[in-house]
């Protein structure tokens, strides 16, 4: 526990990726492989189930500091960290001066934190009370952070990795690779993940996501050479995901690495269809007579454990396949993006083949005929399924000139799509961000001009400032709200901006200020939807500041008609009830 | 209750029994200054009166034709109605508290205060009375400072380690005030290393010129030089350089690269201001009451009723009302420490802002060529 708070102090106390590095290393070759397993789990962002309630915390620490709780609510609010700010209100530690060291992480981990959830409330306080008095007031902060999870010190899970890599003397993508899995955080599997044979991989591990770069302007002002040398599929709305089969198990991952195979029963059965050893990376999306329903539906089958046969009917899911990593258990990610199509095309056409298939039957049916495209109208792309699964396969757009795929990305919310996606037809699948393999071509987003009506305090970095913002737009002689947004400004303006809230509140509702209507704000979104749960009648997507309109007033700001003028023509297509 | 003897007038804190106001930042025929920081010490004011240790650093601050006048703490005076008298506040040297004494009734306003030891201040005098007007620029339990002697045991030990690295430290420090605290603070770590510091101790010119109200009155500072070309590269990064946290940044401040940053505040307590500062190391080092002093010195006043002024009054106002004081919130224009004072737009709103040394330090950094 000393150990790994020094290790945090230091990667706090400095912005330097150097620095970090040189702390992440010295600490993965100083300590125990049972300290470092949890080290490992806990700054790559896993987080267990919480093991005490922090309402309960809250009120357990305003005793302990024979504080009101409204007071440590307040405090909260101005830290804006729960970790840190109960670990500042609680009464001095160690006042007997005495230098009790407390005992290492896994110890603290397993033996402390873990067994906390079965207890009874007054038994847990009763142990918390102990194990504060023994740290000190940077240790009680870790402490904390351990207990209510979610750790964030600024470094990312490939800095940590990098480290260990080094360390042990292992590829960084090798090590990448085995921790995208499930492991448990023990001496052995830390071992065992670290040593150069480690024998089979568990079957279960994805590997780690190819993540596009945007595209900022045309793919001819980026210099991507002749549309011919880039693949090219719509940007689906959904979520990114491997659907793996391997030895007789079925496993979906989300980017986030985490396992959501029990959300999705259909796609866990119909993986079970997939040759063994096969690994498809794809996107979930929500899915009903051949188009996608808005992704507002999809976080409706998230986080659902055992989804009812209700939701199951009300929204289907299916998983559309872009690529193949694996297959005949062989690892193809440093086969060309052709290849693996061409391979994952010839897996559809296999899957689609009725079971007596003859020469000539098995074209793998499109869901929707071509024909379906009236002139003139775009409607969403064509896609095959696979007969009766839940699995699609993403088509390919065909453009023969930058012209021609500029012109079907300009038709792409029609088609309830986002965009265009390019993949280097050359490329091979690399973990990560890698430069210049895949290329996200979106669809500007909409904007609007919104002026400035709530603002709350922001959380980490921005604890004290606020950065939490609620925009609304002109309705008869008042403002209706429409979007809240906490992103997009710098951080000057984000503080010039809270000076000037500091001096036009006009209300407090909580940690909320009502503020005089003054500012406005060009918000950018990626989409709108009707909303029976927001006081303006619509939702929008992913709503962020694009701009700080200092040459507007709230009088210039746009007003409800016409953001509702921005809804989809057919509301039947939004997929609202 | 009588007539309260401190109100709140357009200009300012007004005492009308004395015809007078306390820190105005409006216009005002006769001000007491409690202490020379921006918020305090606008120059609105045509006659000021000042606590005797004062009067140098008001001369830096408002310029040497200003009408100033000192008196000594403790030294009772009549104005009209009222009988005024100043006491130490600690917060800086020559910061004081107002006693107020008219019709059998007696307020204290604090001004800017610390009850934390100070080598370069007057330490803070416990003053009974009936009302309390207290700064609350830190009126959160979150706030406890450490021991001043622990933290400038950290400042050696960082800039021990520069040194040893060849980089320099740069300690960002208000200039009036914090500056010549840490210095002195350093005058005692160097009698007791017997004078070895581990480089030269260098100084920013804002923090240069509001050295000599100091030795004036015999506040004992370590040999420092200003940082300058030559200075600078004679320390070979071995040099801790006190310098107003705006300078930071600027071009000034890469000249001494090198360099590790250190940001000196009490905001430095809590984790998201230091990593929103980008500072290397931060120092919780503050010149104002932290929460257990706020309430030791509510409590050994006496005062049943007490008004805070600064920063986020509501909850103090709140959690000393169920403690059953009479106890409400003054909406003064006083910042007290600024979180972001160093970067405060001295254009901002007619200078509103500008708090401790916010926009005066602004001004001098531009003014300050590159060593």
């Amino acid at each position: 526990m000393k150990r790994f708070t020094r290790l945090f102090v230091e990667l706090d106390r400095t912005t330097r990726t150097t620095v970090k590095l040189d702390a992440l290393r010295r600490y993965f070759a100083e300590a125990d492989p049972a300290d470092a397993a949890w080290a490992l789990a806990v700054l790559s962002g896993r987080r267990g189930r919480r093991p005490v309630s922090t309402t309960l915390l809250r009120a357990w620490v305003a005793t302990a500091a024979d504080l009101p709780l409204w007071m440590v609510e307040e405090c909260h609010d101005a830290v804006g960290d729960l970790a840190e700010t109960l670990a500042l209100l609680l009464p001095d530690p160690r006042a007997d001066g005495s230098d009790a060291s407390p005992p290492p992480l896994h110890q603290v981990m397993n033996d402390w934190i873990l067994p906390l959830a079965g207890l009874d409330p007054g038994e847990q306080e009763r142990r918390l009370r102990e194990y504060w008095r023994g740290l000190s007031t940077d240790e009680r902060f870790i402490f904390q952070k351990l207990l209510t999870g979610g750790f964030r010190v600024g470094v990312g899970q490939k800095l940590v990795t990098r480290a260990l890599a080094e360390v042990v003397g292992m590829d960084p993508a090798t090590l990448a690779h085995r921790l995208t899995g499930r492991w448990e955080p023990t001496a052995e599997a830390f071992l065992r993940l670290t040593s150069a044979d480690a024998g089979l991989p568990d079957p279960g591990r994805p590997y780690p996501f190819m993540l596009a770069h945007p595209l900022a302007e045309g793919p001819e002002e980026a210099e991507l050479g002749p549309p011919a040398s880039w693949a090219m599929e719509w940007k689906w709305d959904g979520i990114r995901a491997q659907l793996i089969h391997r030895e007789g198990e079925v496993l979906l991952w989300s980017r986030g690495e985490e396992v959501i195979t029990p959300s999705f029963p259909e796609i866990a059965e119909a993986g079970r269809t997939l040759p063994p050893g096969t690994v498809l990376d794809g996107e979930l999306l929500p899915w009903r007579e051949g188009r996608p329903l808005p992704f507002a539906e999809l976080q409706r089958r998230l986080g659902r454990k055992r989804p009812g046969a209700r939701i199951l009917r009300e929204v289907p899911v299916v998983f559309l396949a872009y690529d193949l990593l694996e297959s005949g258990a062989e690892d193809r990610r440093e086969d060309p993006f052709r290849a693996r199509r061409r391979a994952l095309e010839e897996l559809w056409l296999r899957l689609s083949a009725p079971p007596f298939a003859t020469a000539g039957r098995g074209e793998a049916a499109p869901e929707i005929g071509e024909a379906a495209e009236a002139p003139g109208s775009h409607p969403p792309p064509a896609v095959s399924r696979i007969p009766g699964l839940p699995l699609l396969l993403a088509p390919l757009v065909d453009a023969e000139t930058w012209a021609d795929a500029a012109g079907l990305r300009a038709s792409s919310r029609q088609r309830l799509v986002e965009g265009l996606m390019l993949k280097g037809m050359d490329a091979p699948y690399r973990g990560g961000r890698a430069r210049g393999g895949w290329w996200k071509w979106k669809v500007d987003p909409f904007t609007l001009d919104a002026v400035l009506l709530y603002a709350k305090k922001g959380h980490g970095r921005r604890a004290s400032l606020f950065t939490d913002f609620t925009f609304g737009v002109r309705d008869g002689d008042g403002f209706v709200p429409v979007a809240s947004a906490y992103s997009g400004l710098t951080d000057a303006e984000f503080r010039k901006v809270d000076r000037w809230i500091r001096r036009h509140v006009t209300e407090r509702f909580g940690p909320v200020r009502a503020v005089e209507p003054g500012l406005v704000f060009e918000l950018a979104f990626e989409g709108i939807r009707r909303s029976t749960r927001h006081r303006a009648g619509v939702a929008l997507r992913f709503p962020r500041m694009s701009r700080w309109r200092q040459d507007k007033e709230p009088a210039d700001a746009d007003t409800l008609a016409s953001v509702l003028a921005l809804l989809p023509p057919d509301p039947g297509a939004t997929g609202e009830p | 209750m009588s007539a309260p003897l401190v109100t709140l007038s357009p200009s300012g804190l007004h005492v009308p029994s004395a015809d007078l106001h306390i820190d105005p930042w409006g216009p005002s025929e006769r001000a007491i200054i409690t202490h020379g920081h921006s918020d305090h010490a606008r120059g609105t004011a045509r006659h000021v009166l000042t606590a005797e240790s004062g009067v140098g650093i008001l001369g830096v601050r408002l310029g040497a034709e200003a009408s100033v006048e000192g008196v000594a703490f403790g030294e009772r005076i009549r104005v009209g109605d009222a009988t005024i008298s100043l006491h130490p506040a600690g917060h800086i040297l020559g910061s004081a508290q107002v006693r107020i004494e008219s019709g059998g009734e007696v307020w204290v306003v604090t001004g800017d205060c610390k009850r934390q030891p100070d080598p370069s201040a007057e330490a803070f005098e416990v003053v009974r009375c009936h009302t309390l007007i207290s700064e609350c620029t830190f009126g959160l339990p979150v706030y406890r400072w450490p021991d001043p002697e622990s933290v400038m045991e950290e400042v050696m030990t960082w800039w021990e380690a520069g040194a040893a690295e060849g980089r320099n430290v740069l300690l960002g420090a208000y200039a009036l005030g914090k500056a010549q605290r840490v210095l002195a603070h350093l005058a005692r770590i160097g009698d007791r290393a017997g004078g070895g510091f581990p480089g030269p101790i260098l100084v920013h010119g804002a923090v240069e010129r509001l050295l000599p109200p100091y030795l004036a009155r015999g506040i004992r500072l370590p040999a420092v030089s200003r940082a300058t070309p030559e200075t600078v590269k004679a320390a070979a990064g071995r040099a801790l350089v006190v310098a107003p946290p705006s300078a930071a940044g600027t071009p000034w401040a890469r000249k001494l690269d090198p360099f590790s940053l250190g940001v000196a505040s009490g905001w430095m307590k809590l984790r998201g201001t230091r990593r929103r500062r980008a500072a290397d190391r931060g120092f919780v080092l503050s010149d104002h009451l932290d929460w257990p002093d706020l309430l030791a010195t509510i409590s050994e006043t006496g005062a049943q009723r007490v008004g805070l002024t600064h920063g986020t009054t509501g909850p103090a106002v709140r959690y000393l009302q169920e403690q059953g004081l009479d106890a409400w919130s003054l909406p003064t224009r006083f910042e007290g420490e600024a979180e972001d004072a160093d970067e405060v737009d001295v254009a901002d709103e007619g200078g509103e802002a500008g708090a401790d040394e916010a926009d005066e330090v602004s001004r001098a950094d531009t003014a300050e060529p590159a060593p």
